[in-house]
């Protein structure tokens, strides 16, 4: 799989479980903009039971076909580059689904999201689960896993993170979360109380809603 | 005497197109962007489908450079299909069975429209240069004229290719209100250094054909068909990609086993343009494409706009579909982009795509099957928004 293929299918189909959570993180009627959208499944869900106008940044050239086939306002763009043409506050959400991690500059990419939008909502695998540790402290190799099937030298990931990481980042530019979840590795959310600790090491994804300040 | 007998016959089409016509008198003069008027103004156009009662389905077809209005039925200068057919009709991306489908031949055209070959009232000869310098403003401009004698309020979508595409840009920022939805397509927001360079070639080798006459040649019974024929070689190479080109043609030589050592057409891409040019000349007036090549050259829409392309789009609620071609030299994916850029900071409902295809500009034109599924599409999604009843169920 190349790693444009794997942007529009493998690494959304695997985290269509997290569509669900951040659906209900966008309010009704709201202005959304999802960057890296893959083929818009995620909007078009949105479009669909939530009322919002939505809009999408696709990198591929396929995702963004099918997206705009099945009428979304989808643009072929790269999140690293074409955030910056957007203007300030123009957006209610902007979502960066499973993308995250494939940025070049993942800090300049939240700042733009949070310039835009009035919420950004980030999900994202989470490198610190326990399963990712163990490949690497007892293989001794890069992890390779159901959710993030991919050899070190294709993969399109090329900033992993881990939940506590990204809860670290949000200190440094300032930002606020205003909700966060952890799946598990069946996708079904964890204790809403946990600990940050415990989310890192048995969340296979996160969720995180932020505003600014 | 065959050259001249088809060279009238193109006057005549000028003058007594195979379209419909409509006429604005000089009661209603055209006021152009020179500062002139131009009256009488008439318009040629061909129209498919129905319109429906509530007159929100119309589709207006802008067609590029040397196109014409003959969309989607057989031309009746060159007898070929029309030149969108694979586009517009039942069943197709812009479905006729749906949409009311219009396309008029562009001002300053030869196709029945008024144009240089178009007969002057005044001194009941051909217009020649007499008729004023137009833009693609002007064009539009002509174009609200005619959609207003049809009734129609708002227009389903505006959409077209190159110089086509830069008329749906004009009519998005001249009439926003009266576009529901825009296609631009493998176009630009301004014309560049180069495509201005390109054309002038062209303009030069028309007017140094000695039978260009000033640009009295209809007056004298002869055409600069030598010029134009040069003219329009240069052009077509411009529409083609290298690959296209090389895969077509290589460097594979016309009917002979050997180098001539001549300066015949040895290799067949020389032929191939030679023919190109010969049967361009039968059914373009080489007054028109001064004409269309200097509207397109004038075409900077930024510049009418204070230098800001997103301000030409401020507040806009048209849903707009931009679409490059991957090996498209002469309006790149980037010109495509600057209008994105500039859509998306004007907060505009856009969608974007480049079509990977090796066969360069004219790749509108052709069966691009992800054009066609991003067209049809689009084109669905805005039906359902305007609410148009029966579309894609």
């Amino acid at each position: 799989m190349t790693a444009e293929e794997a942007s529009t299918n493998g690494a959304r189909d695997a985290a269509r479980v997290d569509f669900v959570i951040v659906a209900d993180m966008v309010e009704p009627g709201s202005r959304v903009l999802d960057v890296g959208c893959g083929n818009g499944a995620l909007l078009a869900l949105l479009a669909q039971n939530r009322g919002v106008d939505a809009r999408g940044i696709e990198l591929s050239q396929r995702g963004v076909n099918e997206a705009v086939s099945r009428g979304l306002s989808v643009v072929q763009g790269d999140a690293d580059t074409d955030l910056s043409y957007y203007p300030d506050n123009s957006f209610d959400y902007v979502i960066l689904s499973q993308t995250l991690q494939a940025t070049l500059h993942p800090k300049e990419v939240l700042q733009d999201m949070l310039r835009i939008g009035k919420h950004a909502i980030v999900s994202f695998p989470n490198f610190g689960h326990w399963r990712i540790r163990g490949q690497i402290l007892f293989k001794g190799r890069m992890p390779v896993t159901e959710n993030l099937n991919y050899s070190w030298f294709d993969t399109p990931n090329i900033h992993f993170c881990t939940i506590q990481d990204f809860v670290d980042l949000t200190q440094k530019v300032g930002v606020t979360i205003e909700r966060a979840a952890a799946l598990d590795r069946y996708g079904q959310p964890m204790m809403v109380k946990s600990p940050w600790w415990l989310w890192n090491l048995f969340g296979e994804q996160a969720v995180f809603m932020l505003s600014r300040g | 005497m065959v050259e001249i007998e088809k060279r009238s016959s193109a006057q005549a089409e000028a003058d007594a197109p195979h379209s419909q016509v409509v006429q604005f008198g000089a009661d209603a003069p055209l006021e152009l962007d020179s500062g002139g008027l131009l009256a009488p103004l008439v318009l040629a156009y061909q129209t498919y489908g129905t319109l429906n009662a509530a007159r929100s389905n119309a589709v207006l077809i802008c067609h590029a450079l040397t196109g014409d209005q003959h969309v989607a039925n057989v031309n009746p200068i060159t007898g070929k299909p029309g030149w969108w057919e694979n586009m517009v009709g039942p069943g197709r991306p812009i479905d006729t069975q749906h949409y009311f489908v219009i396309c008029s031949n562009v001002i300053g055209g030869c196709m029945g429209s008024t144009g240089p070959a178009s007969t002057n009232p005044e001194t009941g000869k051909a217009y020649g240069l007499d008729l004023p310098v137009l833009t693609i403003a002007d064009m539009v401009r002509a174009q609200a004229r005619l959609i207003d004698h049809l009734g129609i309020e708002t227009l389903f979508c505006v959409a077209g290719g190159s110089m086509g595409g830069m008329q749906v840009l004009q009519w998005a920022a001249s009439y926003p209100a009266r576009v529901f939805s825009a296609m631009p397509i493998a176009t630009a927001p301004r014309h560049s250094s180069q495509n201005i360079a390109f054309h002038e070639v062209g303009r030069q080798a028309v007017m140094a054909d000695p039978d260009w006459r000033g640009g009295r040649y209809l007056d004298k019974d002869v055409a600069p068909t030598k010029g134009l024929a040069v003219a329009r070689m240069a052009a077509h190479i411009t529409y083609l990609s290298d690959e296209a080109l090389h895969r077509k043609f290589g460097r594979e030589l016309q009917n002979r086993q050997e180098r001539t050592f001549s300066f015949d057409a040895d290799f067949q891409i020389e032929n191939y343009l030679r023919y190109q040019g010969a049967s361009f000349v039968d059914r373009f007036d080489a007054n028109s494409y001064l004409y269309v090549t200097r509207a397109c050259d004038y075409f900077d829409l930024a510049a009418d706009y204070g230098g800001s392309l997103a301000s030409a789009f401020k507040g806009t609620k048209t849903r707009f579909c931009v679409v490059s071609f991957s090996t498209d030299w002469l309006y790149p994916t980037s010109a495509s982009r600057a209008i994105v850029h500039a859509l998306n900071a004007a907060g505009a409902s856009v969608s974007f795509v480049e079509i990977a295809s090796d066969k360069g500009h004219d790749a509108f034109l052709l069966d691009e099957p992800d054009f066609m599924g991003t067209t049809r599409g689009f084109l669905r999604a805005a039906a359902r928004a305007r609410g148009l009843k029966g579309v894609g169920e």
